[in-house]
């Protein structure tokens, strides 16, 4: 009796929470560092002072009780700055990613079911692919005013193809299955053979396909504000908080640290939540990389 | 295989012409009347109009893209809006920055991820390997600039090892030139480190797990050789891909690391264009680019069959 008790003690409670965090570290750590940013982006106007409020007394002046992280060349606050240039990231990365991932998926699913259209859209996708993203994204925003529903749009276009052909190579291979070849045989038709059969199988790629596309559009988004392609320049970025700064590097570090750290850090985190998505969706994969 | 080389080559031509197409069109898109340019403040709307059908923007727009294609393959890319001096001119005045970055950074990158992936392969499982992917991980997200910005205050502005920036042309001495690209190969090539590192560390698990890597070893081939000489050049191929595929990574890192360390290269030349909104320049420089990348992984398409003879086209 007593032998069996501790015996069903030692057995792991699979369902806990604790079990899932074990499990899963890097989905839950990258998880909790974005919760953070998130909370701190939504909440900018209660835990920062004013981003935009230049006061040149204070210009330069390294990290103190008052500013956190220092001030900048214009005397603004570089914790202020840092935090509501969050806002702009994570907007850029999230709509970037459900752009992409909508057009994508759509043009997949034709691409995969349709030889005519898969042969067309197909070239024109390589065609995009072999143009460099951030290039494409560059001659996309200089054509007409910064804004960052531009921006948005700018590099998204870039990662549709990507999108594409991993829908593509989904369908391609699920359409082959018996289970799908029954359907069609029963007389369903298409459009809900898509809905019922395919698109569950399209959607743990797509997940994880889709947190890698908003880390590359929040470095994209921070590269184009950097090169002075981007976002207005009144809008605080990171991107261009570190382009403003780099001409004081040697002479007030802090300036670029905020911006710098911030950034790396939710990227980072994004890819964590990336890979740890993927060991949780598929294993298989998982194990290899 | 020729049969195969002749499709590759017709694909290749395809997707360079659509590019070509992406690129004619954003030319069109772009504000701006070039005809109301050259015929300057004071010109009536009948000049400019007569300008516009001398300079044929009048006739349908296939037909303009065969002349602009004619163009471009003669190697005009078009006259710079704001210097006068034309685009293909300018871009070989920035050629050689950009190519000794580009080659420094490859070469580097290349080595250090290839031992870095193998050993993390050969030891999976130890720390070495755990720090393998860390560090990849890290590397894929931490921004260009970021880490230049980084390196040049450490090694540049507080050790004084290095130069903070600017370029040395090859001519004028071996140190002066590898010390202006030491900093920013690191910078450019981290991320390529990272990706080509994961995929070789992958690749090799596969090989080291097959029947043949057990008897290279039962029959005494060394460690070093049957890594290196044996299994590596089995894993070829996904490696070559991803080289091939994280040039595209390579060309928009270019464009940051040279305005970071400001290196006067064709990076730059685009960046100081897209202030101006000089059109000709970024066009002229994003189908350079383009034309480059394509070209590469046509080339890494076609060293499949040296690397694994059963792979036959």
């Amino acid at each position: 009796m007593t032998v069996a008790a501790a015996q069903i003690a030692r057995v792991p409670n699979r369902s806990g929470i604790w079990y899932f965090v074990r499990r899963n570290p890097t989905l839950v750590g990258g998880l909790f560092v974005l919760a953070l940013v998130a909370l701190a982006a939504l909440m900018a106007p209660l835990i920062a002072g004013d981003p935009i409020l230049a006061k040149p007394v204070n210009r330069l002046r390294p990290p103190s009780q008052v500013n956190w992280l220092g001030t900048d060349q214009l005397g603004r606050d570089v914790w202020a700055r840092t935090v509501y240039g969050a806002r702009i990231s994570l907007v850029v990365g999230l709509s970037v990613a459900a752009i992409a991932m909508t057009i994508g998926l759509l043009i997949g699913l034709l691409a995969g079911f349709s030889r005519t259209v898969e042969s067309v859209v197909m070239r024109l996708m390589d065609g995009l692919m072999a143009i460099p993203a951030i290039l494409l994204a560059i001659a996309f925003v200089s054509l007409s005013k910064a804004s960052v529903s531009i921006v948005v749009a700018a590099i998204a276009l870039p990662e549709i193809p990507r999108v594409v052909r991993l829908v593509r190579s989904v369908v391609l291979s699920v359409r082959e299955q018996p289970f799908v070849e029954a359907a069609v045989a029963s007389g369903t038709r298409l459009p809900k053979i898509l809905r019922r059969h395919i698109l569950p199988a399209t959607m743990p790629p797509l997940i994880v396909q889709a947190t890698y596309v908003a880390a590359s559009a929040i470095l994209i988004e921070a590269a184009l504000s950097f090169l002075g392609a981007g976002t207005p320049p009144e809008v605080p970025t990171w991107g261009n908080m570190i382009a403003s700064s780099r001409v004081y590097l040697g002479l007030a570090p802090w300036t670029i640290f905020g911006p710098g750290v911030a950034l790396a850090l939710v990227v980072l985190a994004v890819n964590l939540v990336g890979d740890g998505l993927r060991d949780h969706l598929d294993p298989r994969i998982a194990r290899r990389m | 295989m020729g049969a195969f080389i002749i499709r590759r080559l017709l694909s290749t031509l395809l997707v360079m012409g659509l590019v070509g197409v992406f690129i004619f069109l954003l030319l069109h898109l772009s504000p701006g009347d070039p005809a109301a340019i050259i015929a300057g403040d004071n010109a009536t709307p009948a000049q400019i109009e007569a300008i516009r059908t001398s300079l044929g923007l009048n006739d349908p727009l296939h037909v303009q893209f065969g002349r602009w294609a004619v163009r471009v393959l003669n190697g005009d890319l078009g006259i710079s809006i704001f210097s006068n001096v034309p685009v293909a001119t300018l871009i070989g005045q920035r050629v050689w920055p950009t190519i000794s970055l580009a080659f420094t950074t490859i070469v580097l990158a290349v080595a250090l991820a290839l031992a870095a992936g193998v050993l993390a392969a050969w030891k999976a499982g130890s720390l070495a390997d755990r720090l393998v992917m860390i560090l990849s991980v890290v590397g894929f997200s931490v921004p260009v600039f970021v880490v230049g910005y980084l390196l040049i205050y450490v090694f540049a502005i507080t050790l004084r090892w290095l130069p903070v920036q600017g370029y040395s042309p090859l001519a004028e001495g071996f140190w002066p030139w590898a010390s202006h690209l030491i900093l920013p190969s690191i910078a450019l090539g981290l991320a390529y480190v990272a990706l080509i590192a994961r995929i070789t560390r992958t690749a090799m698990l596969d090989v080291l797990a097959e029947d043949y890597m057990r008897t290279a070893r039962a029959k005494g081939v060394a460690t070093g050789p049957m890594l290196f000489k044996h299994a590596l050049k089995s894993a070829g191929v996904p490696i070559v891909t991803v080289v091939g595929i994280g040039i595209a990574l390579l060309i928009g890192g270019v464009v940051i690391t040279e305005t970071v360390f400001n290196l006067p290269g064709i990076g730059r030349l685009v960046v100081d264009a897209i202030s101006k909104r000089d059109y000709p320049i970024i066009q002229g420089v994003i189908l350079l680019f383009s034309g480059v990348y394509v070209i590469i992984n046509l080339l890494v398409d076609l060293s499949y069959t040296l690397l694994d003879p059963r792979i036959r086209y």
